[in-house]
């Protein structure tokens, strides 16, 4: 181990200007260590929100690398900076109205036609998704395996913000999502049926009743109901 | 099939675990086979009280005190947020005009997640015009715990369940403090919400026959726990949001409201934003207003870590307290059981209840089983913590903290490989980038900060005591008594979301606007006077203090 992975502090570059923070922080808490309080930048601090998309380099390295803050932790001489916006282009449609029999994310999106292949995409995910898969199979039509090739994506949108090709992936992948959803998933047949009895009153009665039991017969029948194995 | 990149360390990967917690994993491997054989029984009722009594935070007298302000005097509260009620505004009344109006809108929703979002798109369906709407919020829109949640959304929807079985496991698991029409409502809505949902393009899981996948979660009689892997509340807000946007609702991202407007009998009547960027403050008028701001996990309550996201800060109670709103069963706090202890990078993050409810069990340093896998949350919580606590069989962290194993390698052994990564995609990946493969290794959790069990109290139809107020979610209160069930929070913005934006809806097709003041501002600041609270404390907090303390000590404003 050479000396300085033994130090306890690294020295980090946020937006090219120098900070000594503590080893082991993520680039989040290692921003806030500096004393940064976050507006933009920062959501639900645990990888699901795609607020804090960062990108950073490492001292003697070429590679621009990506990922987010609340879920990277600093190493040293990274140059880091947050991008927290992407401009990217979204089209509204109506769900209800939308021809599916052609192609509707093409017809939509039909930049999705420039993708070169490139491969930046996936190599700029930070969820680790397929992301050119998923466009060629948006070009091709195939909604299905657009919406699972991108369903853990947290629409960060540095994908977007690297493509040559100026795709907005994660607003093509979203609209492959609900039209998967609603038009080619299976409905639920007992969830349509159980709306139905709801709607027609059916269990009124009992919700009633139990209602207006007093504690401890609530308690009772709690403590005695049935449990499904 | 995707596998971790194992990021945050070069490829020459070190073992995250040090050597003592490796001790232990080798008892827990020892005992795992036996362990899936055999069955842990449910707590008896005495039980599960003396754990609460002994080991829930809740119960723990020093975290509270009573509220010497406001329609709750009297009334206890966990310290940190009375810290908040009990202060005044942060904007000074006298420094506002309100003779410029910037915005006169129909509906003014306060807060950007699943509440606000749901109830805007209703009121929408109600026949108001989306331009008559306006969404203020003080992140993105999205950014919010609806998006964080991650096991799944209950509904009686199978047919072995019924509302009626929902209702009793709802007031249970609430310790019968619950208001009995808000569980019904929420009982009863639930199956026509997942409707909706699958009419919006939402990705249950399901099987071949369109069937809903579905499982227990704990406190639960029925399997009526639905999911979109565990992504399920990222799934559910980003839908609703697309809808948002294909609506043209519009959205002030990053203007939080800092204060309500009320006219002189105290109807709520507009609010007062302020752009967090620019600084500069807009006056909004409106016939309806609802609240829709979430919870309180931000205030990291007897210094928990949280699950939260950071906009969390119990805002929305603070300003509807300030006019006049009830607040209901603010003494009760869901802690979730499984919270990540280790590594300190993510501390305090959630490993959702499904981990559990798809066999993972918890387990102690010497590899014994101690508790059923799922109590209601608050009993499983104090489960924890008397292991940890109690019987000093917990496992310590480098830094010194407390946490046991959740025995997560059972569920590929019990359901087959790969189950795990395909259903606990976030699990997998959240581990994985810091060394961790669940698959192999158990977790080391603790109870964490998760979610506000009382609220603003509401009738069933959204409505506030106060009135013009609605609200929805997180922020209202007497849904879930004092312990809210897994699966019920999503549920719950939806439900009341909807009906907090049917009701604003109705009543501003009746009314015309208010006039606008501060009035109710300037007369709680003098209550608080009287209290002989110190004028230095002031809210709403908008967003937590993390910074670093050698850097705050030597803070100057010059700027």
């Amino acid at each position: 181990m050479s000396e300085d992975a033994e130090k306890q502090t690294v020295e980090i570059f946020i937006m090219g200007k120098k900070y000594e923070v503590p080893r082991g922080l993520t680039i989040m808490k290692a921003m806030e260590y500096s004393g940064y309080q976050y507006i933009r930048g920062v959501g639900c601090r645990g990888g699901f929100c795609g607020a804090c998309a960062t990108i950073y380099r490492l001292e003697g390295d070429y590679k621009l690398h990506t990922d987010l803050a609340c879920q990277t932790t600093v190493q040293d001489g990274m140059y880091l900076t947050q991008l927290p916006f992407t401009p990217a282009g979204r089209e509204g449609y109506d769900l209800e109205e939308l021809d599916i029999s052609n192609n509707p994310l093409l017809d939509l999106y039909p930049e999705l036609a420039r993708c070169v292949s490139c491969n930046t995409c996936t190599k700029t995910c930070p969820q680790d998704l397929e992301v050119m898969d998923f466009v060629n199979e948006a070009i091709r039509g195939n909604i299905k395996e657009v919406a699972e090739l991108s369903f853990d994506c947290i629409q960060c949108g540095l994908c977007a913000a690297r493509c040559p090709a100026e795709i907005p992936h994660h607003h093509v992948a979203q609209l492959a999502r609900r039209i998967y959803g609603r038009y080619q998933a299976p409905d639920s047949v007992h969830l349509e049926e159980r709306v139905e009895e709801i709607e027609a009153g059916q269990f009124d009665e009992k919700l009633n009743e139990l209602v207006n039991l007093s504690k401890e017969d609530l308690k009772e029948r709690y403590e005695n109901r049935e449990i499904e194995e | 099939m995707r596998t971790g990149k194992l990021k945050n360390n070069d490829s020459e990967q070190e073992d995250p675990y040090t050597g003592s917690m490796r001790e232990s994993i080798r008892k827990v491997e020892a005992t795992r086979e036996e362990r899936i054989e055999s069955e842990i029984p449910l707590m008896d009722p005495e039980e599960r009280e003396e754990v609460l009594n002994e080991y829930h935070p809740d119960y723990k007298e020093s975290g509270m005190r009573p509220l010497k302000a406001g329609p709750n005097s009297g009334d206890e509260m966990p310290l940190e947020l009375a810290d908040l009620l009990e202060a005044y505004p942060a904007v000074e009344p006298s420094e506002i005009d309100l003779t410029r109006v910037d915005y006169e809108v129909d509906i003014l929703v306060i807060g950007g997640g699943g509440a606000g979002t749901v109830a805007s798109l209703w009121a929408v369906k109600q026949g108001i015009d989306p331009e008559d709407i306006l969404i203020a919020t003080k992140l993105r829109h999205g950014d919010a715990n609806s998006m964080m949640a991650q096991g799944g959304i209950q509904a009686a929807d199978g047919e072995k369940d019924s509302p009626a079985a929902h209702f009793l496991d709802i007031v249970g698991g609430g310790h019968y403090a619950n208001k009995p029409n808000l569980a019904k409502a929420l009982a009863k809505d639930a199956p026509g919400m997942l409707k909706w949902h699958e009419n919006l393009g939402v990705m249950y899981d399901k099987n071949e026959d369109g069937s809903m996948k579905t499982l227990h979660g704990g406190g639960t009689s029925r399997k009526r726990l639905h999911s979109a892997k565990d992504y399920t509340g990222m799934e559910l807000m980003r839908t609703i949001r697309d809808e948002a946007r294909n609506l043209e609702i519009p959205v002030e991202e990053f203007s939080p409201a800092v204060e309500l407007l009320t006219d002189s009998e105290g109807t709520v009547t507009g609010a007062l934003l302020y752009n967090m960027e620019t600084e500069q403050y807009y006056v909004v008028r409106a016939k309806s207003v609802v609240m829709a701001t979430g919870g309180f996990g931000r205030l990291h309550i007897q210094d928990f870590p949280t699950t939260n996201h950071y906009g969390a800060t119990a805002d929305g109670l603070v300003m509807a307290y300030r006019a006049g709103a009830n607040l209901l069963d603010m003494d009760s706090v869901q802690y979730h059981p499984t919270g990540a202890a280790f590594p300190e990078q993510i501390v305090g993050l959630l490993v959702t209840e499904k981990v559990r409810g798809s066999g993972a069990i918890p387990v102690n340093r010497e590899g014994e089983a101690f508790v059923y896998n799922l109590e209601p949350r608050d009993v499983e919580a104090g489960a924890l913590i008397r292991e940890c606590y109690g019987r000093n069989k917990g496992v310590e962290t480098p830094t010194g903290m407390k946490g046991v194993w959740l025995d997560t390698p059972m569920i590929d052994m019990m359901h087959g490989e790969g189950t795990f990564e395909e259903n606990l995609a976030y699990i997998y990946r959240l581990y994985t980038r810091f060394g961790i493969d669940p698959t192999e290794d158990p977790l080391l959790v603790f109870p964490t900060l998760h979610y506000q069990n009382g609220g603003v109290e509401i009738n069933e139809e959204g409505k506030t005591a106060v009135e013009g107020l609605f609200a929805g979610g997180e922020v209202e209160g007497g849904v879930h008594g004092k312990n809210r069930l897994m699966g019920n929070s999503l549920l719950d913005y939806n439900v009341f979301g909807k009906r907090a934006g049917i009701s604003a809806a109705k009543r501003a097709k009746e009314v015309g606007w208010g006039e606008i003041s501060l009035q109710h501002a300037v007369k709680y600041s003098q209550q608080l006077e009287e209290a002989g609270i110190d004028e230095d404390r002031r809210s709403p907090m908008l967003v937590p203090e993390y910074r670093g303390e050698q850097t705050l000590s030597r803070s100057i404003d010059i700027l």
